[in-house]
């Protein structure tokens, strides 16, 4: 789970990480009265989850609490790689002498908890990884143990030589660390983490992202979430238990199993078409699951045919065939579908489809190639020629 | 043959008495495996089915019954107490099928199975299966056949779905392992790879990856360097968009590593047949097990021509 870069600001003040001031606000009045309270230059900050927002221009700074209310009135409202702005930071700005990057992430082949640390901060850490190698130290952390004092003070004096600098670098990765821990994470990151005139290490822009794992332990970090930042067939797709990826194709897929589902997109368009959505309706899936799939999966006016790719093996696939016969009743279905299902009670599922008017493939190919074909030949001519 | 675990395996199942416990213990009953413990706290004296024993704690579970492997079915706040208390036990097969384990959690469970000498196998897995002998958690028997081809694999019913599709065109497995599809598991792509080399009940081996990650390039590594049995592949996400979890949490392209593009070209570069759909694995590998006996053929012809030659010479 993302998380804003307010919210992780708070989670990272809350262990003592050295932050300037700021708030959070979603309309300009609340811009100015923020910017007021601060006092001196602020800076204001679109609140989205996508990176390169200075490059968008969702980052201003404003001398006055005036200006500021002019810079949010653009930043308010923008869209940043086609998510809606809705929420601004307004921070006191900070003078910068220099910038580095201080990060964990979890690293699968290690095992560990990572951290990543460059004195070349405020950029992109994966091209400084690409182009300047040894400008990163990285050092994997065991969690049993957590991050020892010699560990903090060998990241510090690779990012400074000023023992002051280093000793205050030091209780940044202690708290990061901690903070990082505390809430699950998977991703947590200063950058930049910078060095004001005055000889403060100070964090200016912080990131951390969340294992969703983590959130039936930590329910107060499961409201952070924040809903209007997210495509909402995913919103609902989350509430109904599914997990569900809105994708740009045209042949809506339901499928059982993440792997299984994977390979279905894969092959849609091994055969030539485009899957509309991942979504994977899990496990031990009821009727009400499908419901809520094919609801979710018709929302799309996108989709031009409706693939079912169910492997039966803890699902039942007469439970499937139920939910199917059960959905397309309550909302008749606009698009052909085709129904691919094999595995525990296949006998019965067949026959419940056979029965509503529906026919059932074996083959899961051919399942797909029907699919593509059906998506392709409803497309108009005009359509066809636009795209 | 088989590899992890076969019909000499005594199995413990934690979570017993739990709605999934109890119907994959019911079902692995039937296929055979010999299950003789279970573990549930607080239900110790009772008898899952009338037959199998329920303990408190692992280590009773060991002591009474000599246990030497487990699978768990805990709840996932619960997995990783679960698995350490199985490696604390002493067992040393534990295989994790429980989906939705914290990975920080995981940071701490790995290096302490290591320690105790045990393989895990999961999180987030179907376990395993060595067909006609045994299964350790939820892969269908009925879809499997006894055989020579080794079966490993990132998921659950895509490896189904593959299996099914081998069985049906005769080609019976030795072992079919699912490692999960979480960030941190305990078992990797390698692990399996050089466990089924070392089979001779194997012949050549299956193997489905899919995006995040790098466990796949890093096989390809190893198969390329170390496996004299052919290997084909397969990589799930290919239209997968980046940045996202596609389901398994370990599923997810990072930047720009992990793309299924970089896995299929490091399988290319081992020189391992590459499935680009699941229905082809089972083309590819009868035409390597083909191939693989004629070399073996002319090899064996070759080294009776050079002896004859050695023979007329002297």
């Amino acid at each position: 789970m993302n998380i804003h870069e307010y919210q992780a600001k708070d989670l990272l003040r809350a262990e003592g990480v050295p932050i300037p001031p700021g708030e959070v606000a979603s309309s300009v009045a609340e811009v100015e009265a923020i910017a007021t309270k601060i006092g001196g230059a602020v800076v204001v900050k679109a609140q989205v989850h996508a990176g390169g927002r200075g490059k968008a221009g969702g980052v201003k700074l404003a001398k006055n609490p005036q200006e500021a209310r002019e810079v949010a009135s653009k930043i308010l409202g923008m869209h940043i790689k086609g998510l809606p702005v809705l929420k601004v930071l307004v921070t006191a700005a900070a003078d910068i002498a220099s910038e580095a990057y201080v990060g964990i992430i979890v690293d699968r082949a290690a095992r560990k908890p990572v951290f990543m640390v460059s004195p070349a901060g405020g950029i992109d850490i994966e091209e400084v990884a690409a182009k300047t190698p040894e400008k990163i130290m990285k050092l994997p952390i065991d969690t049993r143990y957590g991050l020892t004092a010699y560990q903090a003070s060998q990241l510090g004096f690779f990012l400074f030589s000023d023992q002051k600098k280093v000793r205050a670098a030091a209780k940044i990765m202690q708290q990061l660390y901690t903070a990082f821990m505390k809430a699950g994470c998977s991703l947590a990151e200063i950058n930049p983490l910078v060095v004001t005139p005055a000889d403060e290490v100070i964090a200016l822009d912080a990131k951390m992202v969340i294992d969703d794992n983590e959130l039936d332990r930590h329910p107060e970090l499961a409201k952070l979430r924040d809903e209007s930042a997210e495509e909402p067939s995913e919103v609902l797709a989350r509430a109904a238990n599914l997990t569900f990826i809105k994708l740009d194709g045209n042949v809506g897929c339901c499928v059982n199993g993440a792997g299984l589902a994977m390979a279905t997109m894969d092959l849609v368009k091994y055969y030539g078409g485009a899957p509309a959505n991942f979504l994977d309706i899990g496990g031990s899936s009821n009727p009400e699951k499908v419901v809520s799939a094919l609801k979710i999966i018709t929302s799309d006016p996108n989709v031009k045919a409706i693939l079912f790719n169910i492997f039966g093996g803890i699902t039942r696939t007469d439970d499937v065939a139920n939910g199917i016969v059960t959905a397309t009743k309550q909302n008749p279905l606009k698009v052909p579908i085709v129904i691919r299902l094999t595995g525990t009670n296949e006998e019965i599922a067949v026959k419940i489809l056979k029965d509503n008017g529906f026919t059932a493939m074996t083959d899961m190919d051919l399942a797909v190639q029907k699919a593509v074909q059906l998506a392709t030949s409803s497309v108009t001519p005009s359509t066809a020629r636009g795209a | 043959m088989s590899i992890f675990a076969d019909g000499k395996t005594t199995l413990v199942v934690q979570g017993i008495t739990g709605r999934d416990g109890s119907f994959h213990a019911k079902q692995m009953m039937e296929y055979g495996t010999r299950v003789v413990a279970g573990v549930t706290p607080g239900k110790g004296g009772q008898k899952f089915e009338n037959k199998v024993p329920i303990f408190n704690t692992m280590h009773d579970a060991v002591s009474a019954t000599g246990a030497n492997a487990t699978v768990i079915y805990v709840p996932p706040m619960f997995a990783a107490d679960a698995i350490m208390e199985a490696a604390d036990a002493g067992i040393k097969l534990i295989v994790a099928i429980t989906e939705g384990v914290p990975v920080l959690d995981m940071t701490r469970v790995y290096p302490f199975v290591k320690e105790k000498g045990a393989r895990l196998i999961g999180p987030n897995c179907p376990g395993l299966i060595s067909p006609g002998k045994t299964k350790i958690g939820i892969i269908p028997g009925r879809i499997c056949a006894p055989g020579k081809i080794g079966v490993v694999s990132r998921s659950g019913t895509l490896t189904y779905e593959v299996v099914n599709l081998l069985t049906k065109a005769g080609l019976g497995q030795s072992t079919c392992v699912g490692i999960g599809g979480d960030p941190i598991n305990g078992t990797s792509f390698i692990d399996c790879l050089m466990a089924f080399e070392e089979d001779p009940g194997t012949v050549a081996v299956a193997m489905m990856g899919e995006i995040g990650g790098t466990d796949e390039q890093e096989a390809a590594a190893f198969v390329k360097k170390h496996m004299t049995k052919p290997v084909v592949g397969f990589i799930a996400g290919q239209t997968a968009p980046p940045g996202r979890r596609m389901g398994h949490a370990g599923a997810i392209i990072s930047g720009s590593s992990g793309t299924a593009a970089e896995k299929i070209a490091a399988f290319e570069a081992a020189g391992m047949g590459i499935a680009r759909r699941p229905a082809e694995f089972v083309e590819l590998l009868q035409a390597r097990l083909k191939s693989k006996k004629n070399t073996q053929a002319k090899r064996h012809f070759a080294s009776a021509a050079r002896k004859k030659a050695a023979r007329k010479k002297r």
